[in-house]
C-alpha cells in the first residue's frame, strides 16, 4: 500500500542535509510552510542553498532560518521585505550569497526543471544587467536571454487538504510557487492542514497530481506567520 | 474630475490614477503595480469592466476586504489582503507569468524611478554599492505585457528629474513605457520622445520642461 503519511514534521524533514538545495513554497507568509521550516531549524542543517521568492518576515519562517545561518545562498526575485532586517545583514556582512531572478524567470526555471527541461528563452531581463554574462538569441526579429532550469534536493509545500497518495489542493493565493516546486524536487515534503481519504479530493481539482509528492504531514492549525511578527516572536 | 480650480496646481496621487484609469479601454485585462498604481483600481468609468491580475496567481482580484476580514492567503503582490470577485480563478506561478509573458494582460500601470525618452524604464535598484537588488515580477511585465503605463510623480522628493534623456539607473526593460501620467502632465513617449498630450492645471508647458531631463515636444493639435 501507498501511504506517504509522516507522523511529525521533524520526521518529514529528518533527511535533510548540510549542502542541500531546498525550494520553499510560498509568496510572502502565503503559503509558506512556517512548521516545516521551524522543524528544519531544530534539525539544524547549514549551508543549505534555498530557492523562495522572498527571504521572510520577522525572525520566524524563512528569515528564521536564514537568521539562524543555516542558508549559505538564496535564490530569489525579491530579498527585501518591510518587516526583516535579517537578510540585509547577513547580506551586507558578506555572510549569505545572492541570486537575484525575476519572479517571471524564477517560476518558469522551477517549472522547466520539474519538466525536464533543462533551460529555455525569455525576454525577461534582455537590455537589463541581469543579462549580463547570458547567452542571447534573436528568435524571429526579438532578443530573447538563455535561462536554465532549477531543481532541487528538497522541496517544503504547504497545501490545504492532501490524501496518503500525496495528492493536494490548496487555498486561494497560498498556492502560488507551491504546485510548481513539487514538481521539480527530488523530495517533496508537504504539510497539509488536513489529511482526508483517498477518494475525498474530486480528480478535477486536485492541483497536483500524487505523483510529485513524496511524504505529507498533517498540520492541523499553523501558524499565521504576520501574526507571529506583530507579536515579536522569534524562533531561533 | 473638478481642475477648473484656478488655484489649484497639478494633480494629486488619487487624480494621476484617474487619468490612467480613463485610459483603458473597456474589457482590458489590467495588472497594477505597487504604491500609486494599485490606486487605479478605485477609479474605473462605471460603464466599463477591468479584469485584475495579480501576479501572485489570482485573476479577477477585488478590492481590499472590510476591516477584519483579511485572509492572510489572500493577498495582492504587495502582500496586502484583497478579496476575489466573482468570475475569478487562481492559479500557480507558472500561469500566472504564462498570463504575462505569453502576451495575455493588456495594460500594466507600474512605478518608475526613471524613465528615458525612449520610454526606457528603472524601477528596481539603484544601483547603489550597499543597495540589494530586488526586482520581483518588474522585467517580466515589462517583457511581456502588451501596454506599459508608468505613474509617477515628475520628479523626486529632492526636486530631481525622473524623465531624463538617459536612464542612469540599471534598466528594468527597454523600450517599454508607452504614456507617463505624472503630477504635472500627461506625457506620451513617441518615436520623436517626450511629447505633452495634457498638462495639469495651473502648469504651463515650459514648467514642464524645466523639471524633465530631456527635450520636450508641445501638445500636438490632432
Amino acid at each position: 500500500m501507498i501511504d506517504k503519511r509522516i507522523k511529525t514534521v521533524a520526521e518529514a524533514i529528518a533527511d535533510i542535509t548540510d549542502g542541500s538545495v531546498v525550494m520553499i513554497g510560498g509568496f510572502g507568509e502565503a503559503g509558506s510552510p512556517s512548521e516545516l521550516i521551524h522543524a528544519l531549524i531544530d534539525h539544524g542543517a547549514k549551508d543549505l542553498t534555498v530557492i523562495n521568492n522572498n527571504t521572510g518576515n520577522g525572525e520566524v519562517g524563512l528569515a528564521a532560518l536564514i537568521g539562524n545561518e543555516q542558508v549559505s545562498k538564496m535564490i530569489c526575485s525579491y530579498p527585501r521585505s518591510s518587516h526583516s532586517k535579517v537578510f540585509p545583514t547577513l547580506y551586507r556582512a558578506g555572510k549569505i550569497a545572492l541570486e537575484i531572478v525575476p519572479q517571471g524567470t524564477l517560476a518558469e526555471r522551477i517549472r522547466a526543471g520539474g519538466a525536464g527541461i533543462p533551460a529555455f528563452y525569455t525576454a525577461t531581463t534582455v537590455d537589463t544587467p541581469l543579462a549580463d554574462g547570458k547567452e542571447i538569441r534573436n528568435i524571429d526579429g526579438r532578443d530573447y536571454v538563455l535561462e536554465y532550469g532549477l531543481k532541487a534536493d528538497f522541496a517544503l509545500i504547504k497545501c490545504e487538504k492532501a490524501d496518503r497518495l500525496g495528492n493536494l489542493i490548496y487555498n486561494k493565493t497560498a498556492r502560488n510557487f507551491n504546485p510548481i516546486m513539487c514538481t521539480a524536487a527530488n523530495t517533496t515534503i508537504v504539510q497539509a492542514r488536513k489529511i482526508v481519504a483517498v477518494g475525498d479530493l474530486d480528480p478535477e481539482i486536485v492541483v497536483t497530481p500524487n505523483v510529485y509528492v513524496d511524504r505529507v504531514v498533517e498540520v492541523a492549525n499553523p501558524v499565521i506567520e504576520s501574526q507571529l511578527v506583530e507579536e515579536g516572536v522569534c524562533y531561533i | 474630475m473638478n481642475t477648473e480650480n484656478s488655484k489649484v496646481k497639478g494633480w494629486t496621487r488619487e487624480q494621476m490614477a484617474e487619468l490612467a484609469a480613463m485610459d483603458i479601454p473597456d474589457g482590458s485585462y489590467v495588472n497594477l503595480g505597487i504604491g500609486i498604481p494599485e490606486l487605479v483600481a478605485k477609479f474605473v468609468p462605471e460603464d466599463r469592466e477591468f479584469i485584475y491580475h495579480t501576479e501572485n496567481g489570482l485573476l479577477g482580484m477585488g478590492p481590499a476586504p472590510e476591516p477584519g476580514q483579511e485572509d492572510s492567503e489572500l493577498i495582492n503582490a504587495g502582500k496586502k489582503a484583497v478579496t476575489a470577485l466573482p468570475g475569478a480563478s487562481f492559479f500557480h506561478h507558472g500561469d500566472s507569468f504564462t498570463m504575462i509573458r505569453g502576451g495575455h494582460i493588456d495594460v500594466c500601470v507600474l512605478g518608475a524611478m526613471q524613465i528615458s525618452q525612449e520610454g526606457d524604464l528603472a524601477n528596481w535598484s539603484t544601483g547603489a554599492p550597499d543597495a540589494i537588488p530586488a526586482v520581483g515580477g518588474a522585467m517580466d511585465l515589462v517583457a511581456g505585457v502588451k501596454t506599459i503605463f508608468v505613474i509617477s510623480q515628475h520628479t523626486t522628493k529632492n526636486g530631481v528629474a525622473k524623465l531624463v534623456e538617459k536612464c542612469s539607473y540599471p534598466l528594468t526593460g527597454k523600450k517599454v513605457v508607452t504614456r507617463v501620467f505624472s503630477d504635472l502632465a500627461i506625457i506620451d513617449v513617441t518615436p520623436e520622445g517626450f511629447r505633452v498630450r495634457r498638462l495639469a492645471p495651473g502648469i504651463t508647458f515650459e514648467e514642464v520642461c524645466e523639471k524633465t531631463d530631456a527635450p520636450l515636444l508641445p501638445i500636438k493639435a490632432y
